[in-house]
């Protein structure tokens, strides 16, 4: 039986970044009894080592919650846990899209951030009703009232009735449950209509195959039912279908306004496309559900096996994680330094390292990453296009009318004191301030910023200069033209092409001199001198020289010492396999990824 | 692990090593298996202790002639000329020993130990390796030696008069040495020396006194730029003298050289007896690397328990092999064969890097079969033999 559309209630949890989301979904499943006392573990939805070790939230998780509530009535709850992280936006917009309301937690003592702000304006364009929360309230340094308050001049949505709790002791909770029941609308449908659903997120399970993440519309999803995915225009027997409490638990079918799951013998999760509509193959649906965009890599990078002959274990673990992944692309490339590896897509940064280092650690593979870039807009002379992923690919200058480049508006809030340093960045990184405002005494800063100039340490060094305070949030806005130019970097007069990278001649010169010394530190004495440049073409913008080795050699070394000096020689030779020879020169893999982090 | 190497017959040369561990007082900045005791040391139990492990090696290099005998430590001049009797006869029991053996024994240059110089020569010693370390008091001072310059002097004087060959050591880039001063002290070293004499730049080796103030600031030694012109002065002086580098800290008129020394460089066996002794040893044609227990009276106890003291008795591997074999080889100014080099380890130089090693000046070929480092290049030993072992 499907339970009456009045009767669920749709949410998805949304906040900052550590505010507390995947906290308080453990609380509302503890308390609804979705999993037993013994089965409890904090953040239990961050079910991948990765989420677990750095205590994030990457995959969006829903649960089935069965909630009795005061009135004595019994709802459907479905709850979407989401990332924080902004290289996650993606997960989030989709979630959004299968509620109906949000509850948008906020740290008592932190306040309204970067991704507060993200995210809710998602959820108000997905017309969602927001019940807002304020977790941590077990904290001394919470402030719950000031936050009311800030929620409503900064949001302007009405936080009167703003809840407070803790995640972390279970204070507030049920009222939060009653919240849900009383202040979300609930979903609308047609049981009767032909079938509606939305594909909400699809995975592979190493036991299952991919498994659908479905939202009901309209019409009853069955087992065993013949279904047609619009999009992909692809049919499929469902074979299981069911929830998650968060276990998987299977039913017989899904109403409208629940939210399950399906599996139907797909091979791949790029079988599938998020935001799909699926229909029954006998009487389908007159309109399709209007889709999402789906997400795009921005960042891309190359991925090198240090070991060339792990080659072909690199590949087929690439292509595992992306049976999980879409988001993730690769494709083959070859570095005269680097020899064969990827090139690959992402998100974002975070994306990038979560990816590195899943295949470091799931596939045991040792890696070079080289300079991460973003994806330039090439103009040729004859009018056509091209798609630069790779600085190393730029064709030739003269054939080039114009390279633009992605720009980002980025939001960024931070308490007053660190603004000036903030502001400098942000000029430093080629910013155009849009707007600067101020919340309490904390200041809310938009800028537009090219996004080459953030990919790489913009927010590691907004961190530094704030320490720790300021919040980031960033969206594509569009391309724009750029004097960008190709430097190249030399080493003991070899151009290393995996070094190479695109930059705005306005700041050449001191990417070039920061890079030569970053290499020059990085880069060991060798028994010759090794002069490191960077040029632009054929002018050389920059250079330094390391020294050739002076004295290297032990003064004793007699019967006892010889196996000493054994072992000695084997670290030596780990360490140089460790590196990268280019020439006579061998640079260590950290080189590659080390020399672009300025110190500015 | 590589397959065990097998090794075609190498020279005759073949040593015995023994170890002695004790010192009256430790020194600062040595790392040796040294230790001081203050309950005197039973030294005829420990001589006991010696025969047994020397009859178990023995028993493993059947047949095979000394050709030289090194007391080392430690300090060997602590031990009693009885003892030292005692374990020179073991050997020539045991094994059949050459009449031109060499027979040194390590001496540190204190009166006390000169008074004992008769009684090793009539043991069988006949050469000394005395451990004078430096001719300025305030240097030996803060060597933490027990000895002064002119003790030192003496010990010399005595022991050209007594043994048949004698060399002693001396530490130099020492913290704030400068070159004219070095320069007049080995002159004056050179002037009493006999035909050899080891140069060692002081090494500061981890989890020593020196180690520590070192690191803490409290301890300046010259960088590695002037090292490394105290190295080109000490070639210098001592090539003018007739004392030109035989390998890269030992220096000796030709024919002077250490054979015994010569047998760890050359790469061949020698047995190694005592508390932390090591040894190379082939039986049925593999090398084996063993290593004793290096504290003296878990030695002691192991050797009374089960007739030796190893802890490690490794087979090498033939990559293994020749690694040592670099590694000791290419500290020799006659360097390495390469058919030699190539027939132990199956292993032939990278052609690019060892040409492009050769045109810096750094390794040469000597004749149609043998290279070796040339004086540039041993100051960047450890890095030329990284290129070349890869
Ligand atoms: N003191 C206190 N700490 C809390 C509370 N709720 C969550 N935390 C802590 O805050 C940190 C972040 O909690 P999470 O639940 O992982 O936050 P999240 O919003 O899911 O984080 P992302 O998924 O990475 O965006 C954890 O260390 C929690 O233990 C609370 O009510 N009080
Ligand atoms: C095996 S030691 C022992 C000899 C004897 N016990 C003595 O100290 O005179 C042999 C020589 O190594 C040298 N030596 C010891 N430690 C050293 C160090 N840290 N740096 C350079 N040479 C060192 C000294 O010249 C010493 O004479
Ligand atoms: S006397 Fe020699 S072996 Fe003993 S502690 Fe000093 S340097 Fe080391
Ligand atoms: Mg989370």
């Amino acid at each position: 039986m499907t339970t009456p559309l009045d009767h669920i209630r749709n949410f998805s949890i949304v906040a900052h970044i550590d505010h507390g989301k995947s906290t308080l979904a453990d609380r509302l499943i503890q308390l609804t009894g979705g999993l037993q006392e013994r089965e409890m573990k904090e953040q239990v939805l961050d079910s991948m080592d990765i989420e677990r070790e750095r205590g994030i939230t990457i995959k969006a998780q829903t649960v089935h919650l069965t909630y009795v509530a005061d009135n004595g009535e019994t709802y459907q709850l479905n709850l979407i846990d989401t990332p924080g992280h902004v290289d996650f936006a993606y997960e989030v917009n989709r979630s959004l899209a299968a509620c109906e309301g949000s509850l948008l937690v906020v740290d008592a003592s932190q306040g309204v951030e970067a991704q507060t702000l993200a995210n809710v304006y998602q959820a108000i364009e997905n017309n969602h009703e927001i019940v807002p929360v304020l977790n941590k309230i077990d904290l001394p340094a919470a402030e719950p009232e000031r936050i009311k308050a800030q929620i409503e001049e900064v949001i302007g949505i009405d936080a009167s009735e703003a809840v407070p709790i803790s995640a972390k002791t279970g204070l507030g909770i049920k009222d939060v449950l009653e919240a849900i029941v009383h202040r979300l609308p609930p979903p609308k449908g047609d049981i009767d209509g032909p079938l509606k659903a939305m594909l909400v997120d699809s995975w592979y399970d190493t036991y299952l195959g991919v498994v659908v993440l479905v939202r009901i519309i309209d019409g009853v999803l069955k087992k065993g039912q013949s279904v047609r995915m619009m999009g992909t225009n692809a049919r499929y027997d469902v074979e299981r279908i069911g929830i998650f409490t968060p276990k998987m638990i299977d039913t017989t079918e899904l109403g409208p306004g629940e939210i399950g799951f399906i599996t139907a013998s797909i091979k791949e999760v790029a079988d599938t496309r998020v935001g799909d509509t699926i229909t029954d193959e006998k009487r389908p649906t007159a309109k399709a559900l209007e889709g999402f965009r789906p997400a795009q890599p921005v960042v891309f990078c190359g991925l090198f096996p240090v070991d060339a002959a792990d080659f072909e274990d690199l590949r087929a673990a690439m292509g595992k994680l992306r049976l999980n992944d879409a988001s993730f692309s690769f494709e083959m490339e070859t570095s005269a330094a680097l020899g064969f590896g990827f090139r690959c897509g992402f998100l974002g940064l975070l994306h990038l390292e979560i990816i590195q280092e899943r295949l470091e650690r799931e596939f045991n593979l040792d890696l070079i990453a080289t300079a991460p870039s973003v994806v330039y807009q090439i103009v040729m002379n004859d009018g056509s296009e091209i798609d630069l992923h790779n600085p190393a690919d730029m064709p030739d200058v003269v054939k080039i009318a114009e390279i633009r480049e992605p720009w980002i508006r980025a939001t960024i809030l931070t308490p007053d004191e660190y603004l000036g340093s903030i502001l400098k960045l942000c000029q430093d990184r080629r910013g155009i301030q849009v707007d600067l405002s101020y919340i309490g005494s904390r200041a809310m800063v938009q800028y537009d910023l090219p996004l080459n100039e953030v990919v790489f340490d913009f927010y590691d060094r907004l961190k530094s200069v704030s320490k720790g305070y300021a919040s980031f949030d960033y969206a594509i806005t569009d391309y724009r033209e750029g004097d960008l130019v190709k430097m190249s970097v030399l080493v003991n007069a070899e151009p290393v092409d995996a070094l190479s990278m695109l930059v705005h001649r306005s700041q050449a010169d001191r990417r070039g001199r920061a890079m030569c010394e970053k290499l020059k530190e990085l880069i060991p004495q060798h028994l010759f001198k090794i002069p490191i440049q960077a040029a632009i073409g054929a002018k050389v913008i920059a250079r330094e020289t390391i020294s050739a080795l002076r004295k290297d050699v032990t003064a004793k070394c007699y019967g006892g010492d010889a196996t000493r000096k054994r072992k000695l020689l084997d670290k030596q030779k780990e360490g140089k396999k460790r590196m990268r020879q280019f020439g006579r020169v061998e640079i260590p893999q950290e080189a590659f990824i080390a020399a672009l982090k300025m110190d500015d | 692990m590589t397959e065990a190497a097998r090794l075609p017959e190498t020279g005759t040369a073949f040593g015995i090593y023994l170890h002695w561990p004790f010192c009256a007082a430790k020194c600062p900045y040595c790392d040796f298996n040294s230790h001081v005791r203050h309950q005197p040391v039973d030294q005829a139990r420990y001589a006991r202790a010696f025969v047994r492990e020397l009859e178990h090696f023995a028993a493993r290099t059947p047949g095979r002639e000394v050709s030289s005998i090194f007391l080392g430590g430690g300090t060997p001049s602590l031990m009693e000329p009885e003892t030292v009797g005692t374990l020179l006869d073991t050997v020539a029991r045991l094994w059949t020993v050459s009449p031109d053996a060499e027979i040194t024994l390590e001496a540190n240059p204190t009166s006390v130990e000169a008074d004992r110089f008769r009684g090793y020569r009539a043991a069988g010693v006949n050469r000394v390796s005395l451990g004078v370390q430096s001719l300025h008091d305030h240097d030996l001072k803060r060597l933490g030696r027990l000895h002064d310059a002119a003790t030192a002097r003496r010990a010399i004087g005595l022991a050209r008069e007594i043994f048949p060959r004698l060399s002693f050591d001396l530490i130099y880039t020492r913290p704030d040495q400068t070159l004219a001063g070095w320069a007049t002290e080995l002159e004056e070293a050179i002037g009493m020396a006999a035909d050899h004499l080891s140069l060692y730049q002081l090494t500061i080796e981890e989890g020593t006194p020196f180690h520590a103030l070192h690191a803490a600031g409290k301890l300046v030694v010259p960088d590695e730029d002037l090292a490394a012109d105290f190295y080109s002065l000490t070639q210098e002086i001592t090539a003018k003298h007739g004392l030109p580098a035989y390998e890269i800290s030992n220096h000796a008129a030709p024919g002077a050289e250490s054979r015994h020394n010569m047998t760890y460089w050359r790469y061949n066996d020698y047995v190694g007896s005592g508390p932390g002794a090591h040894g190379r040893i082939t039986e049925r044609k593999v090398k084996h690397a063993t290593i004793a227990e290096r504290n003296p009276e878990a030695w002691l106890a192991a050797v009374e328990a089960d007739g030796h003291g190893t802890i490690a008795d490794d087979v090498l591997g033939r990559d293994e092999v020749a690694d040592e074999m670099l590694l000791m080889g290419l500290r020799l100014r006659e360097g390495i064969s390469v058919s030699r080099y190539h027939a132990l380890s199956g292993r032939s130089f990278d052609p690019d890097r060892f040409e492009y090693l050769v045109r810096d000046g750094l390794v040469e070929r000597v004749g149609n079969d043998r290279v070796r480092v040339t004086s540039a290049g041993w100051l960047v030993l450890n890095a030329v033999i990284a290129e070349l072992a890869t």
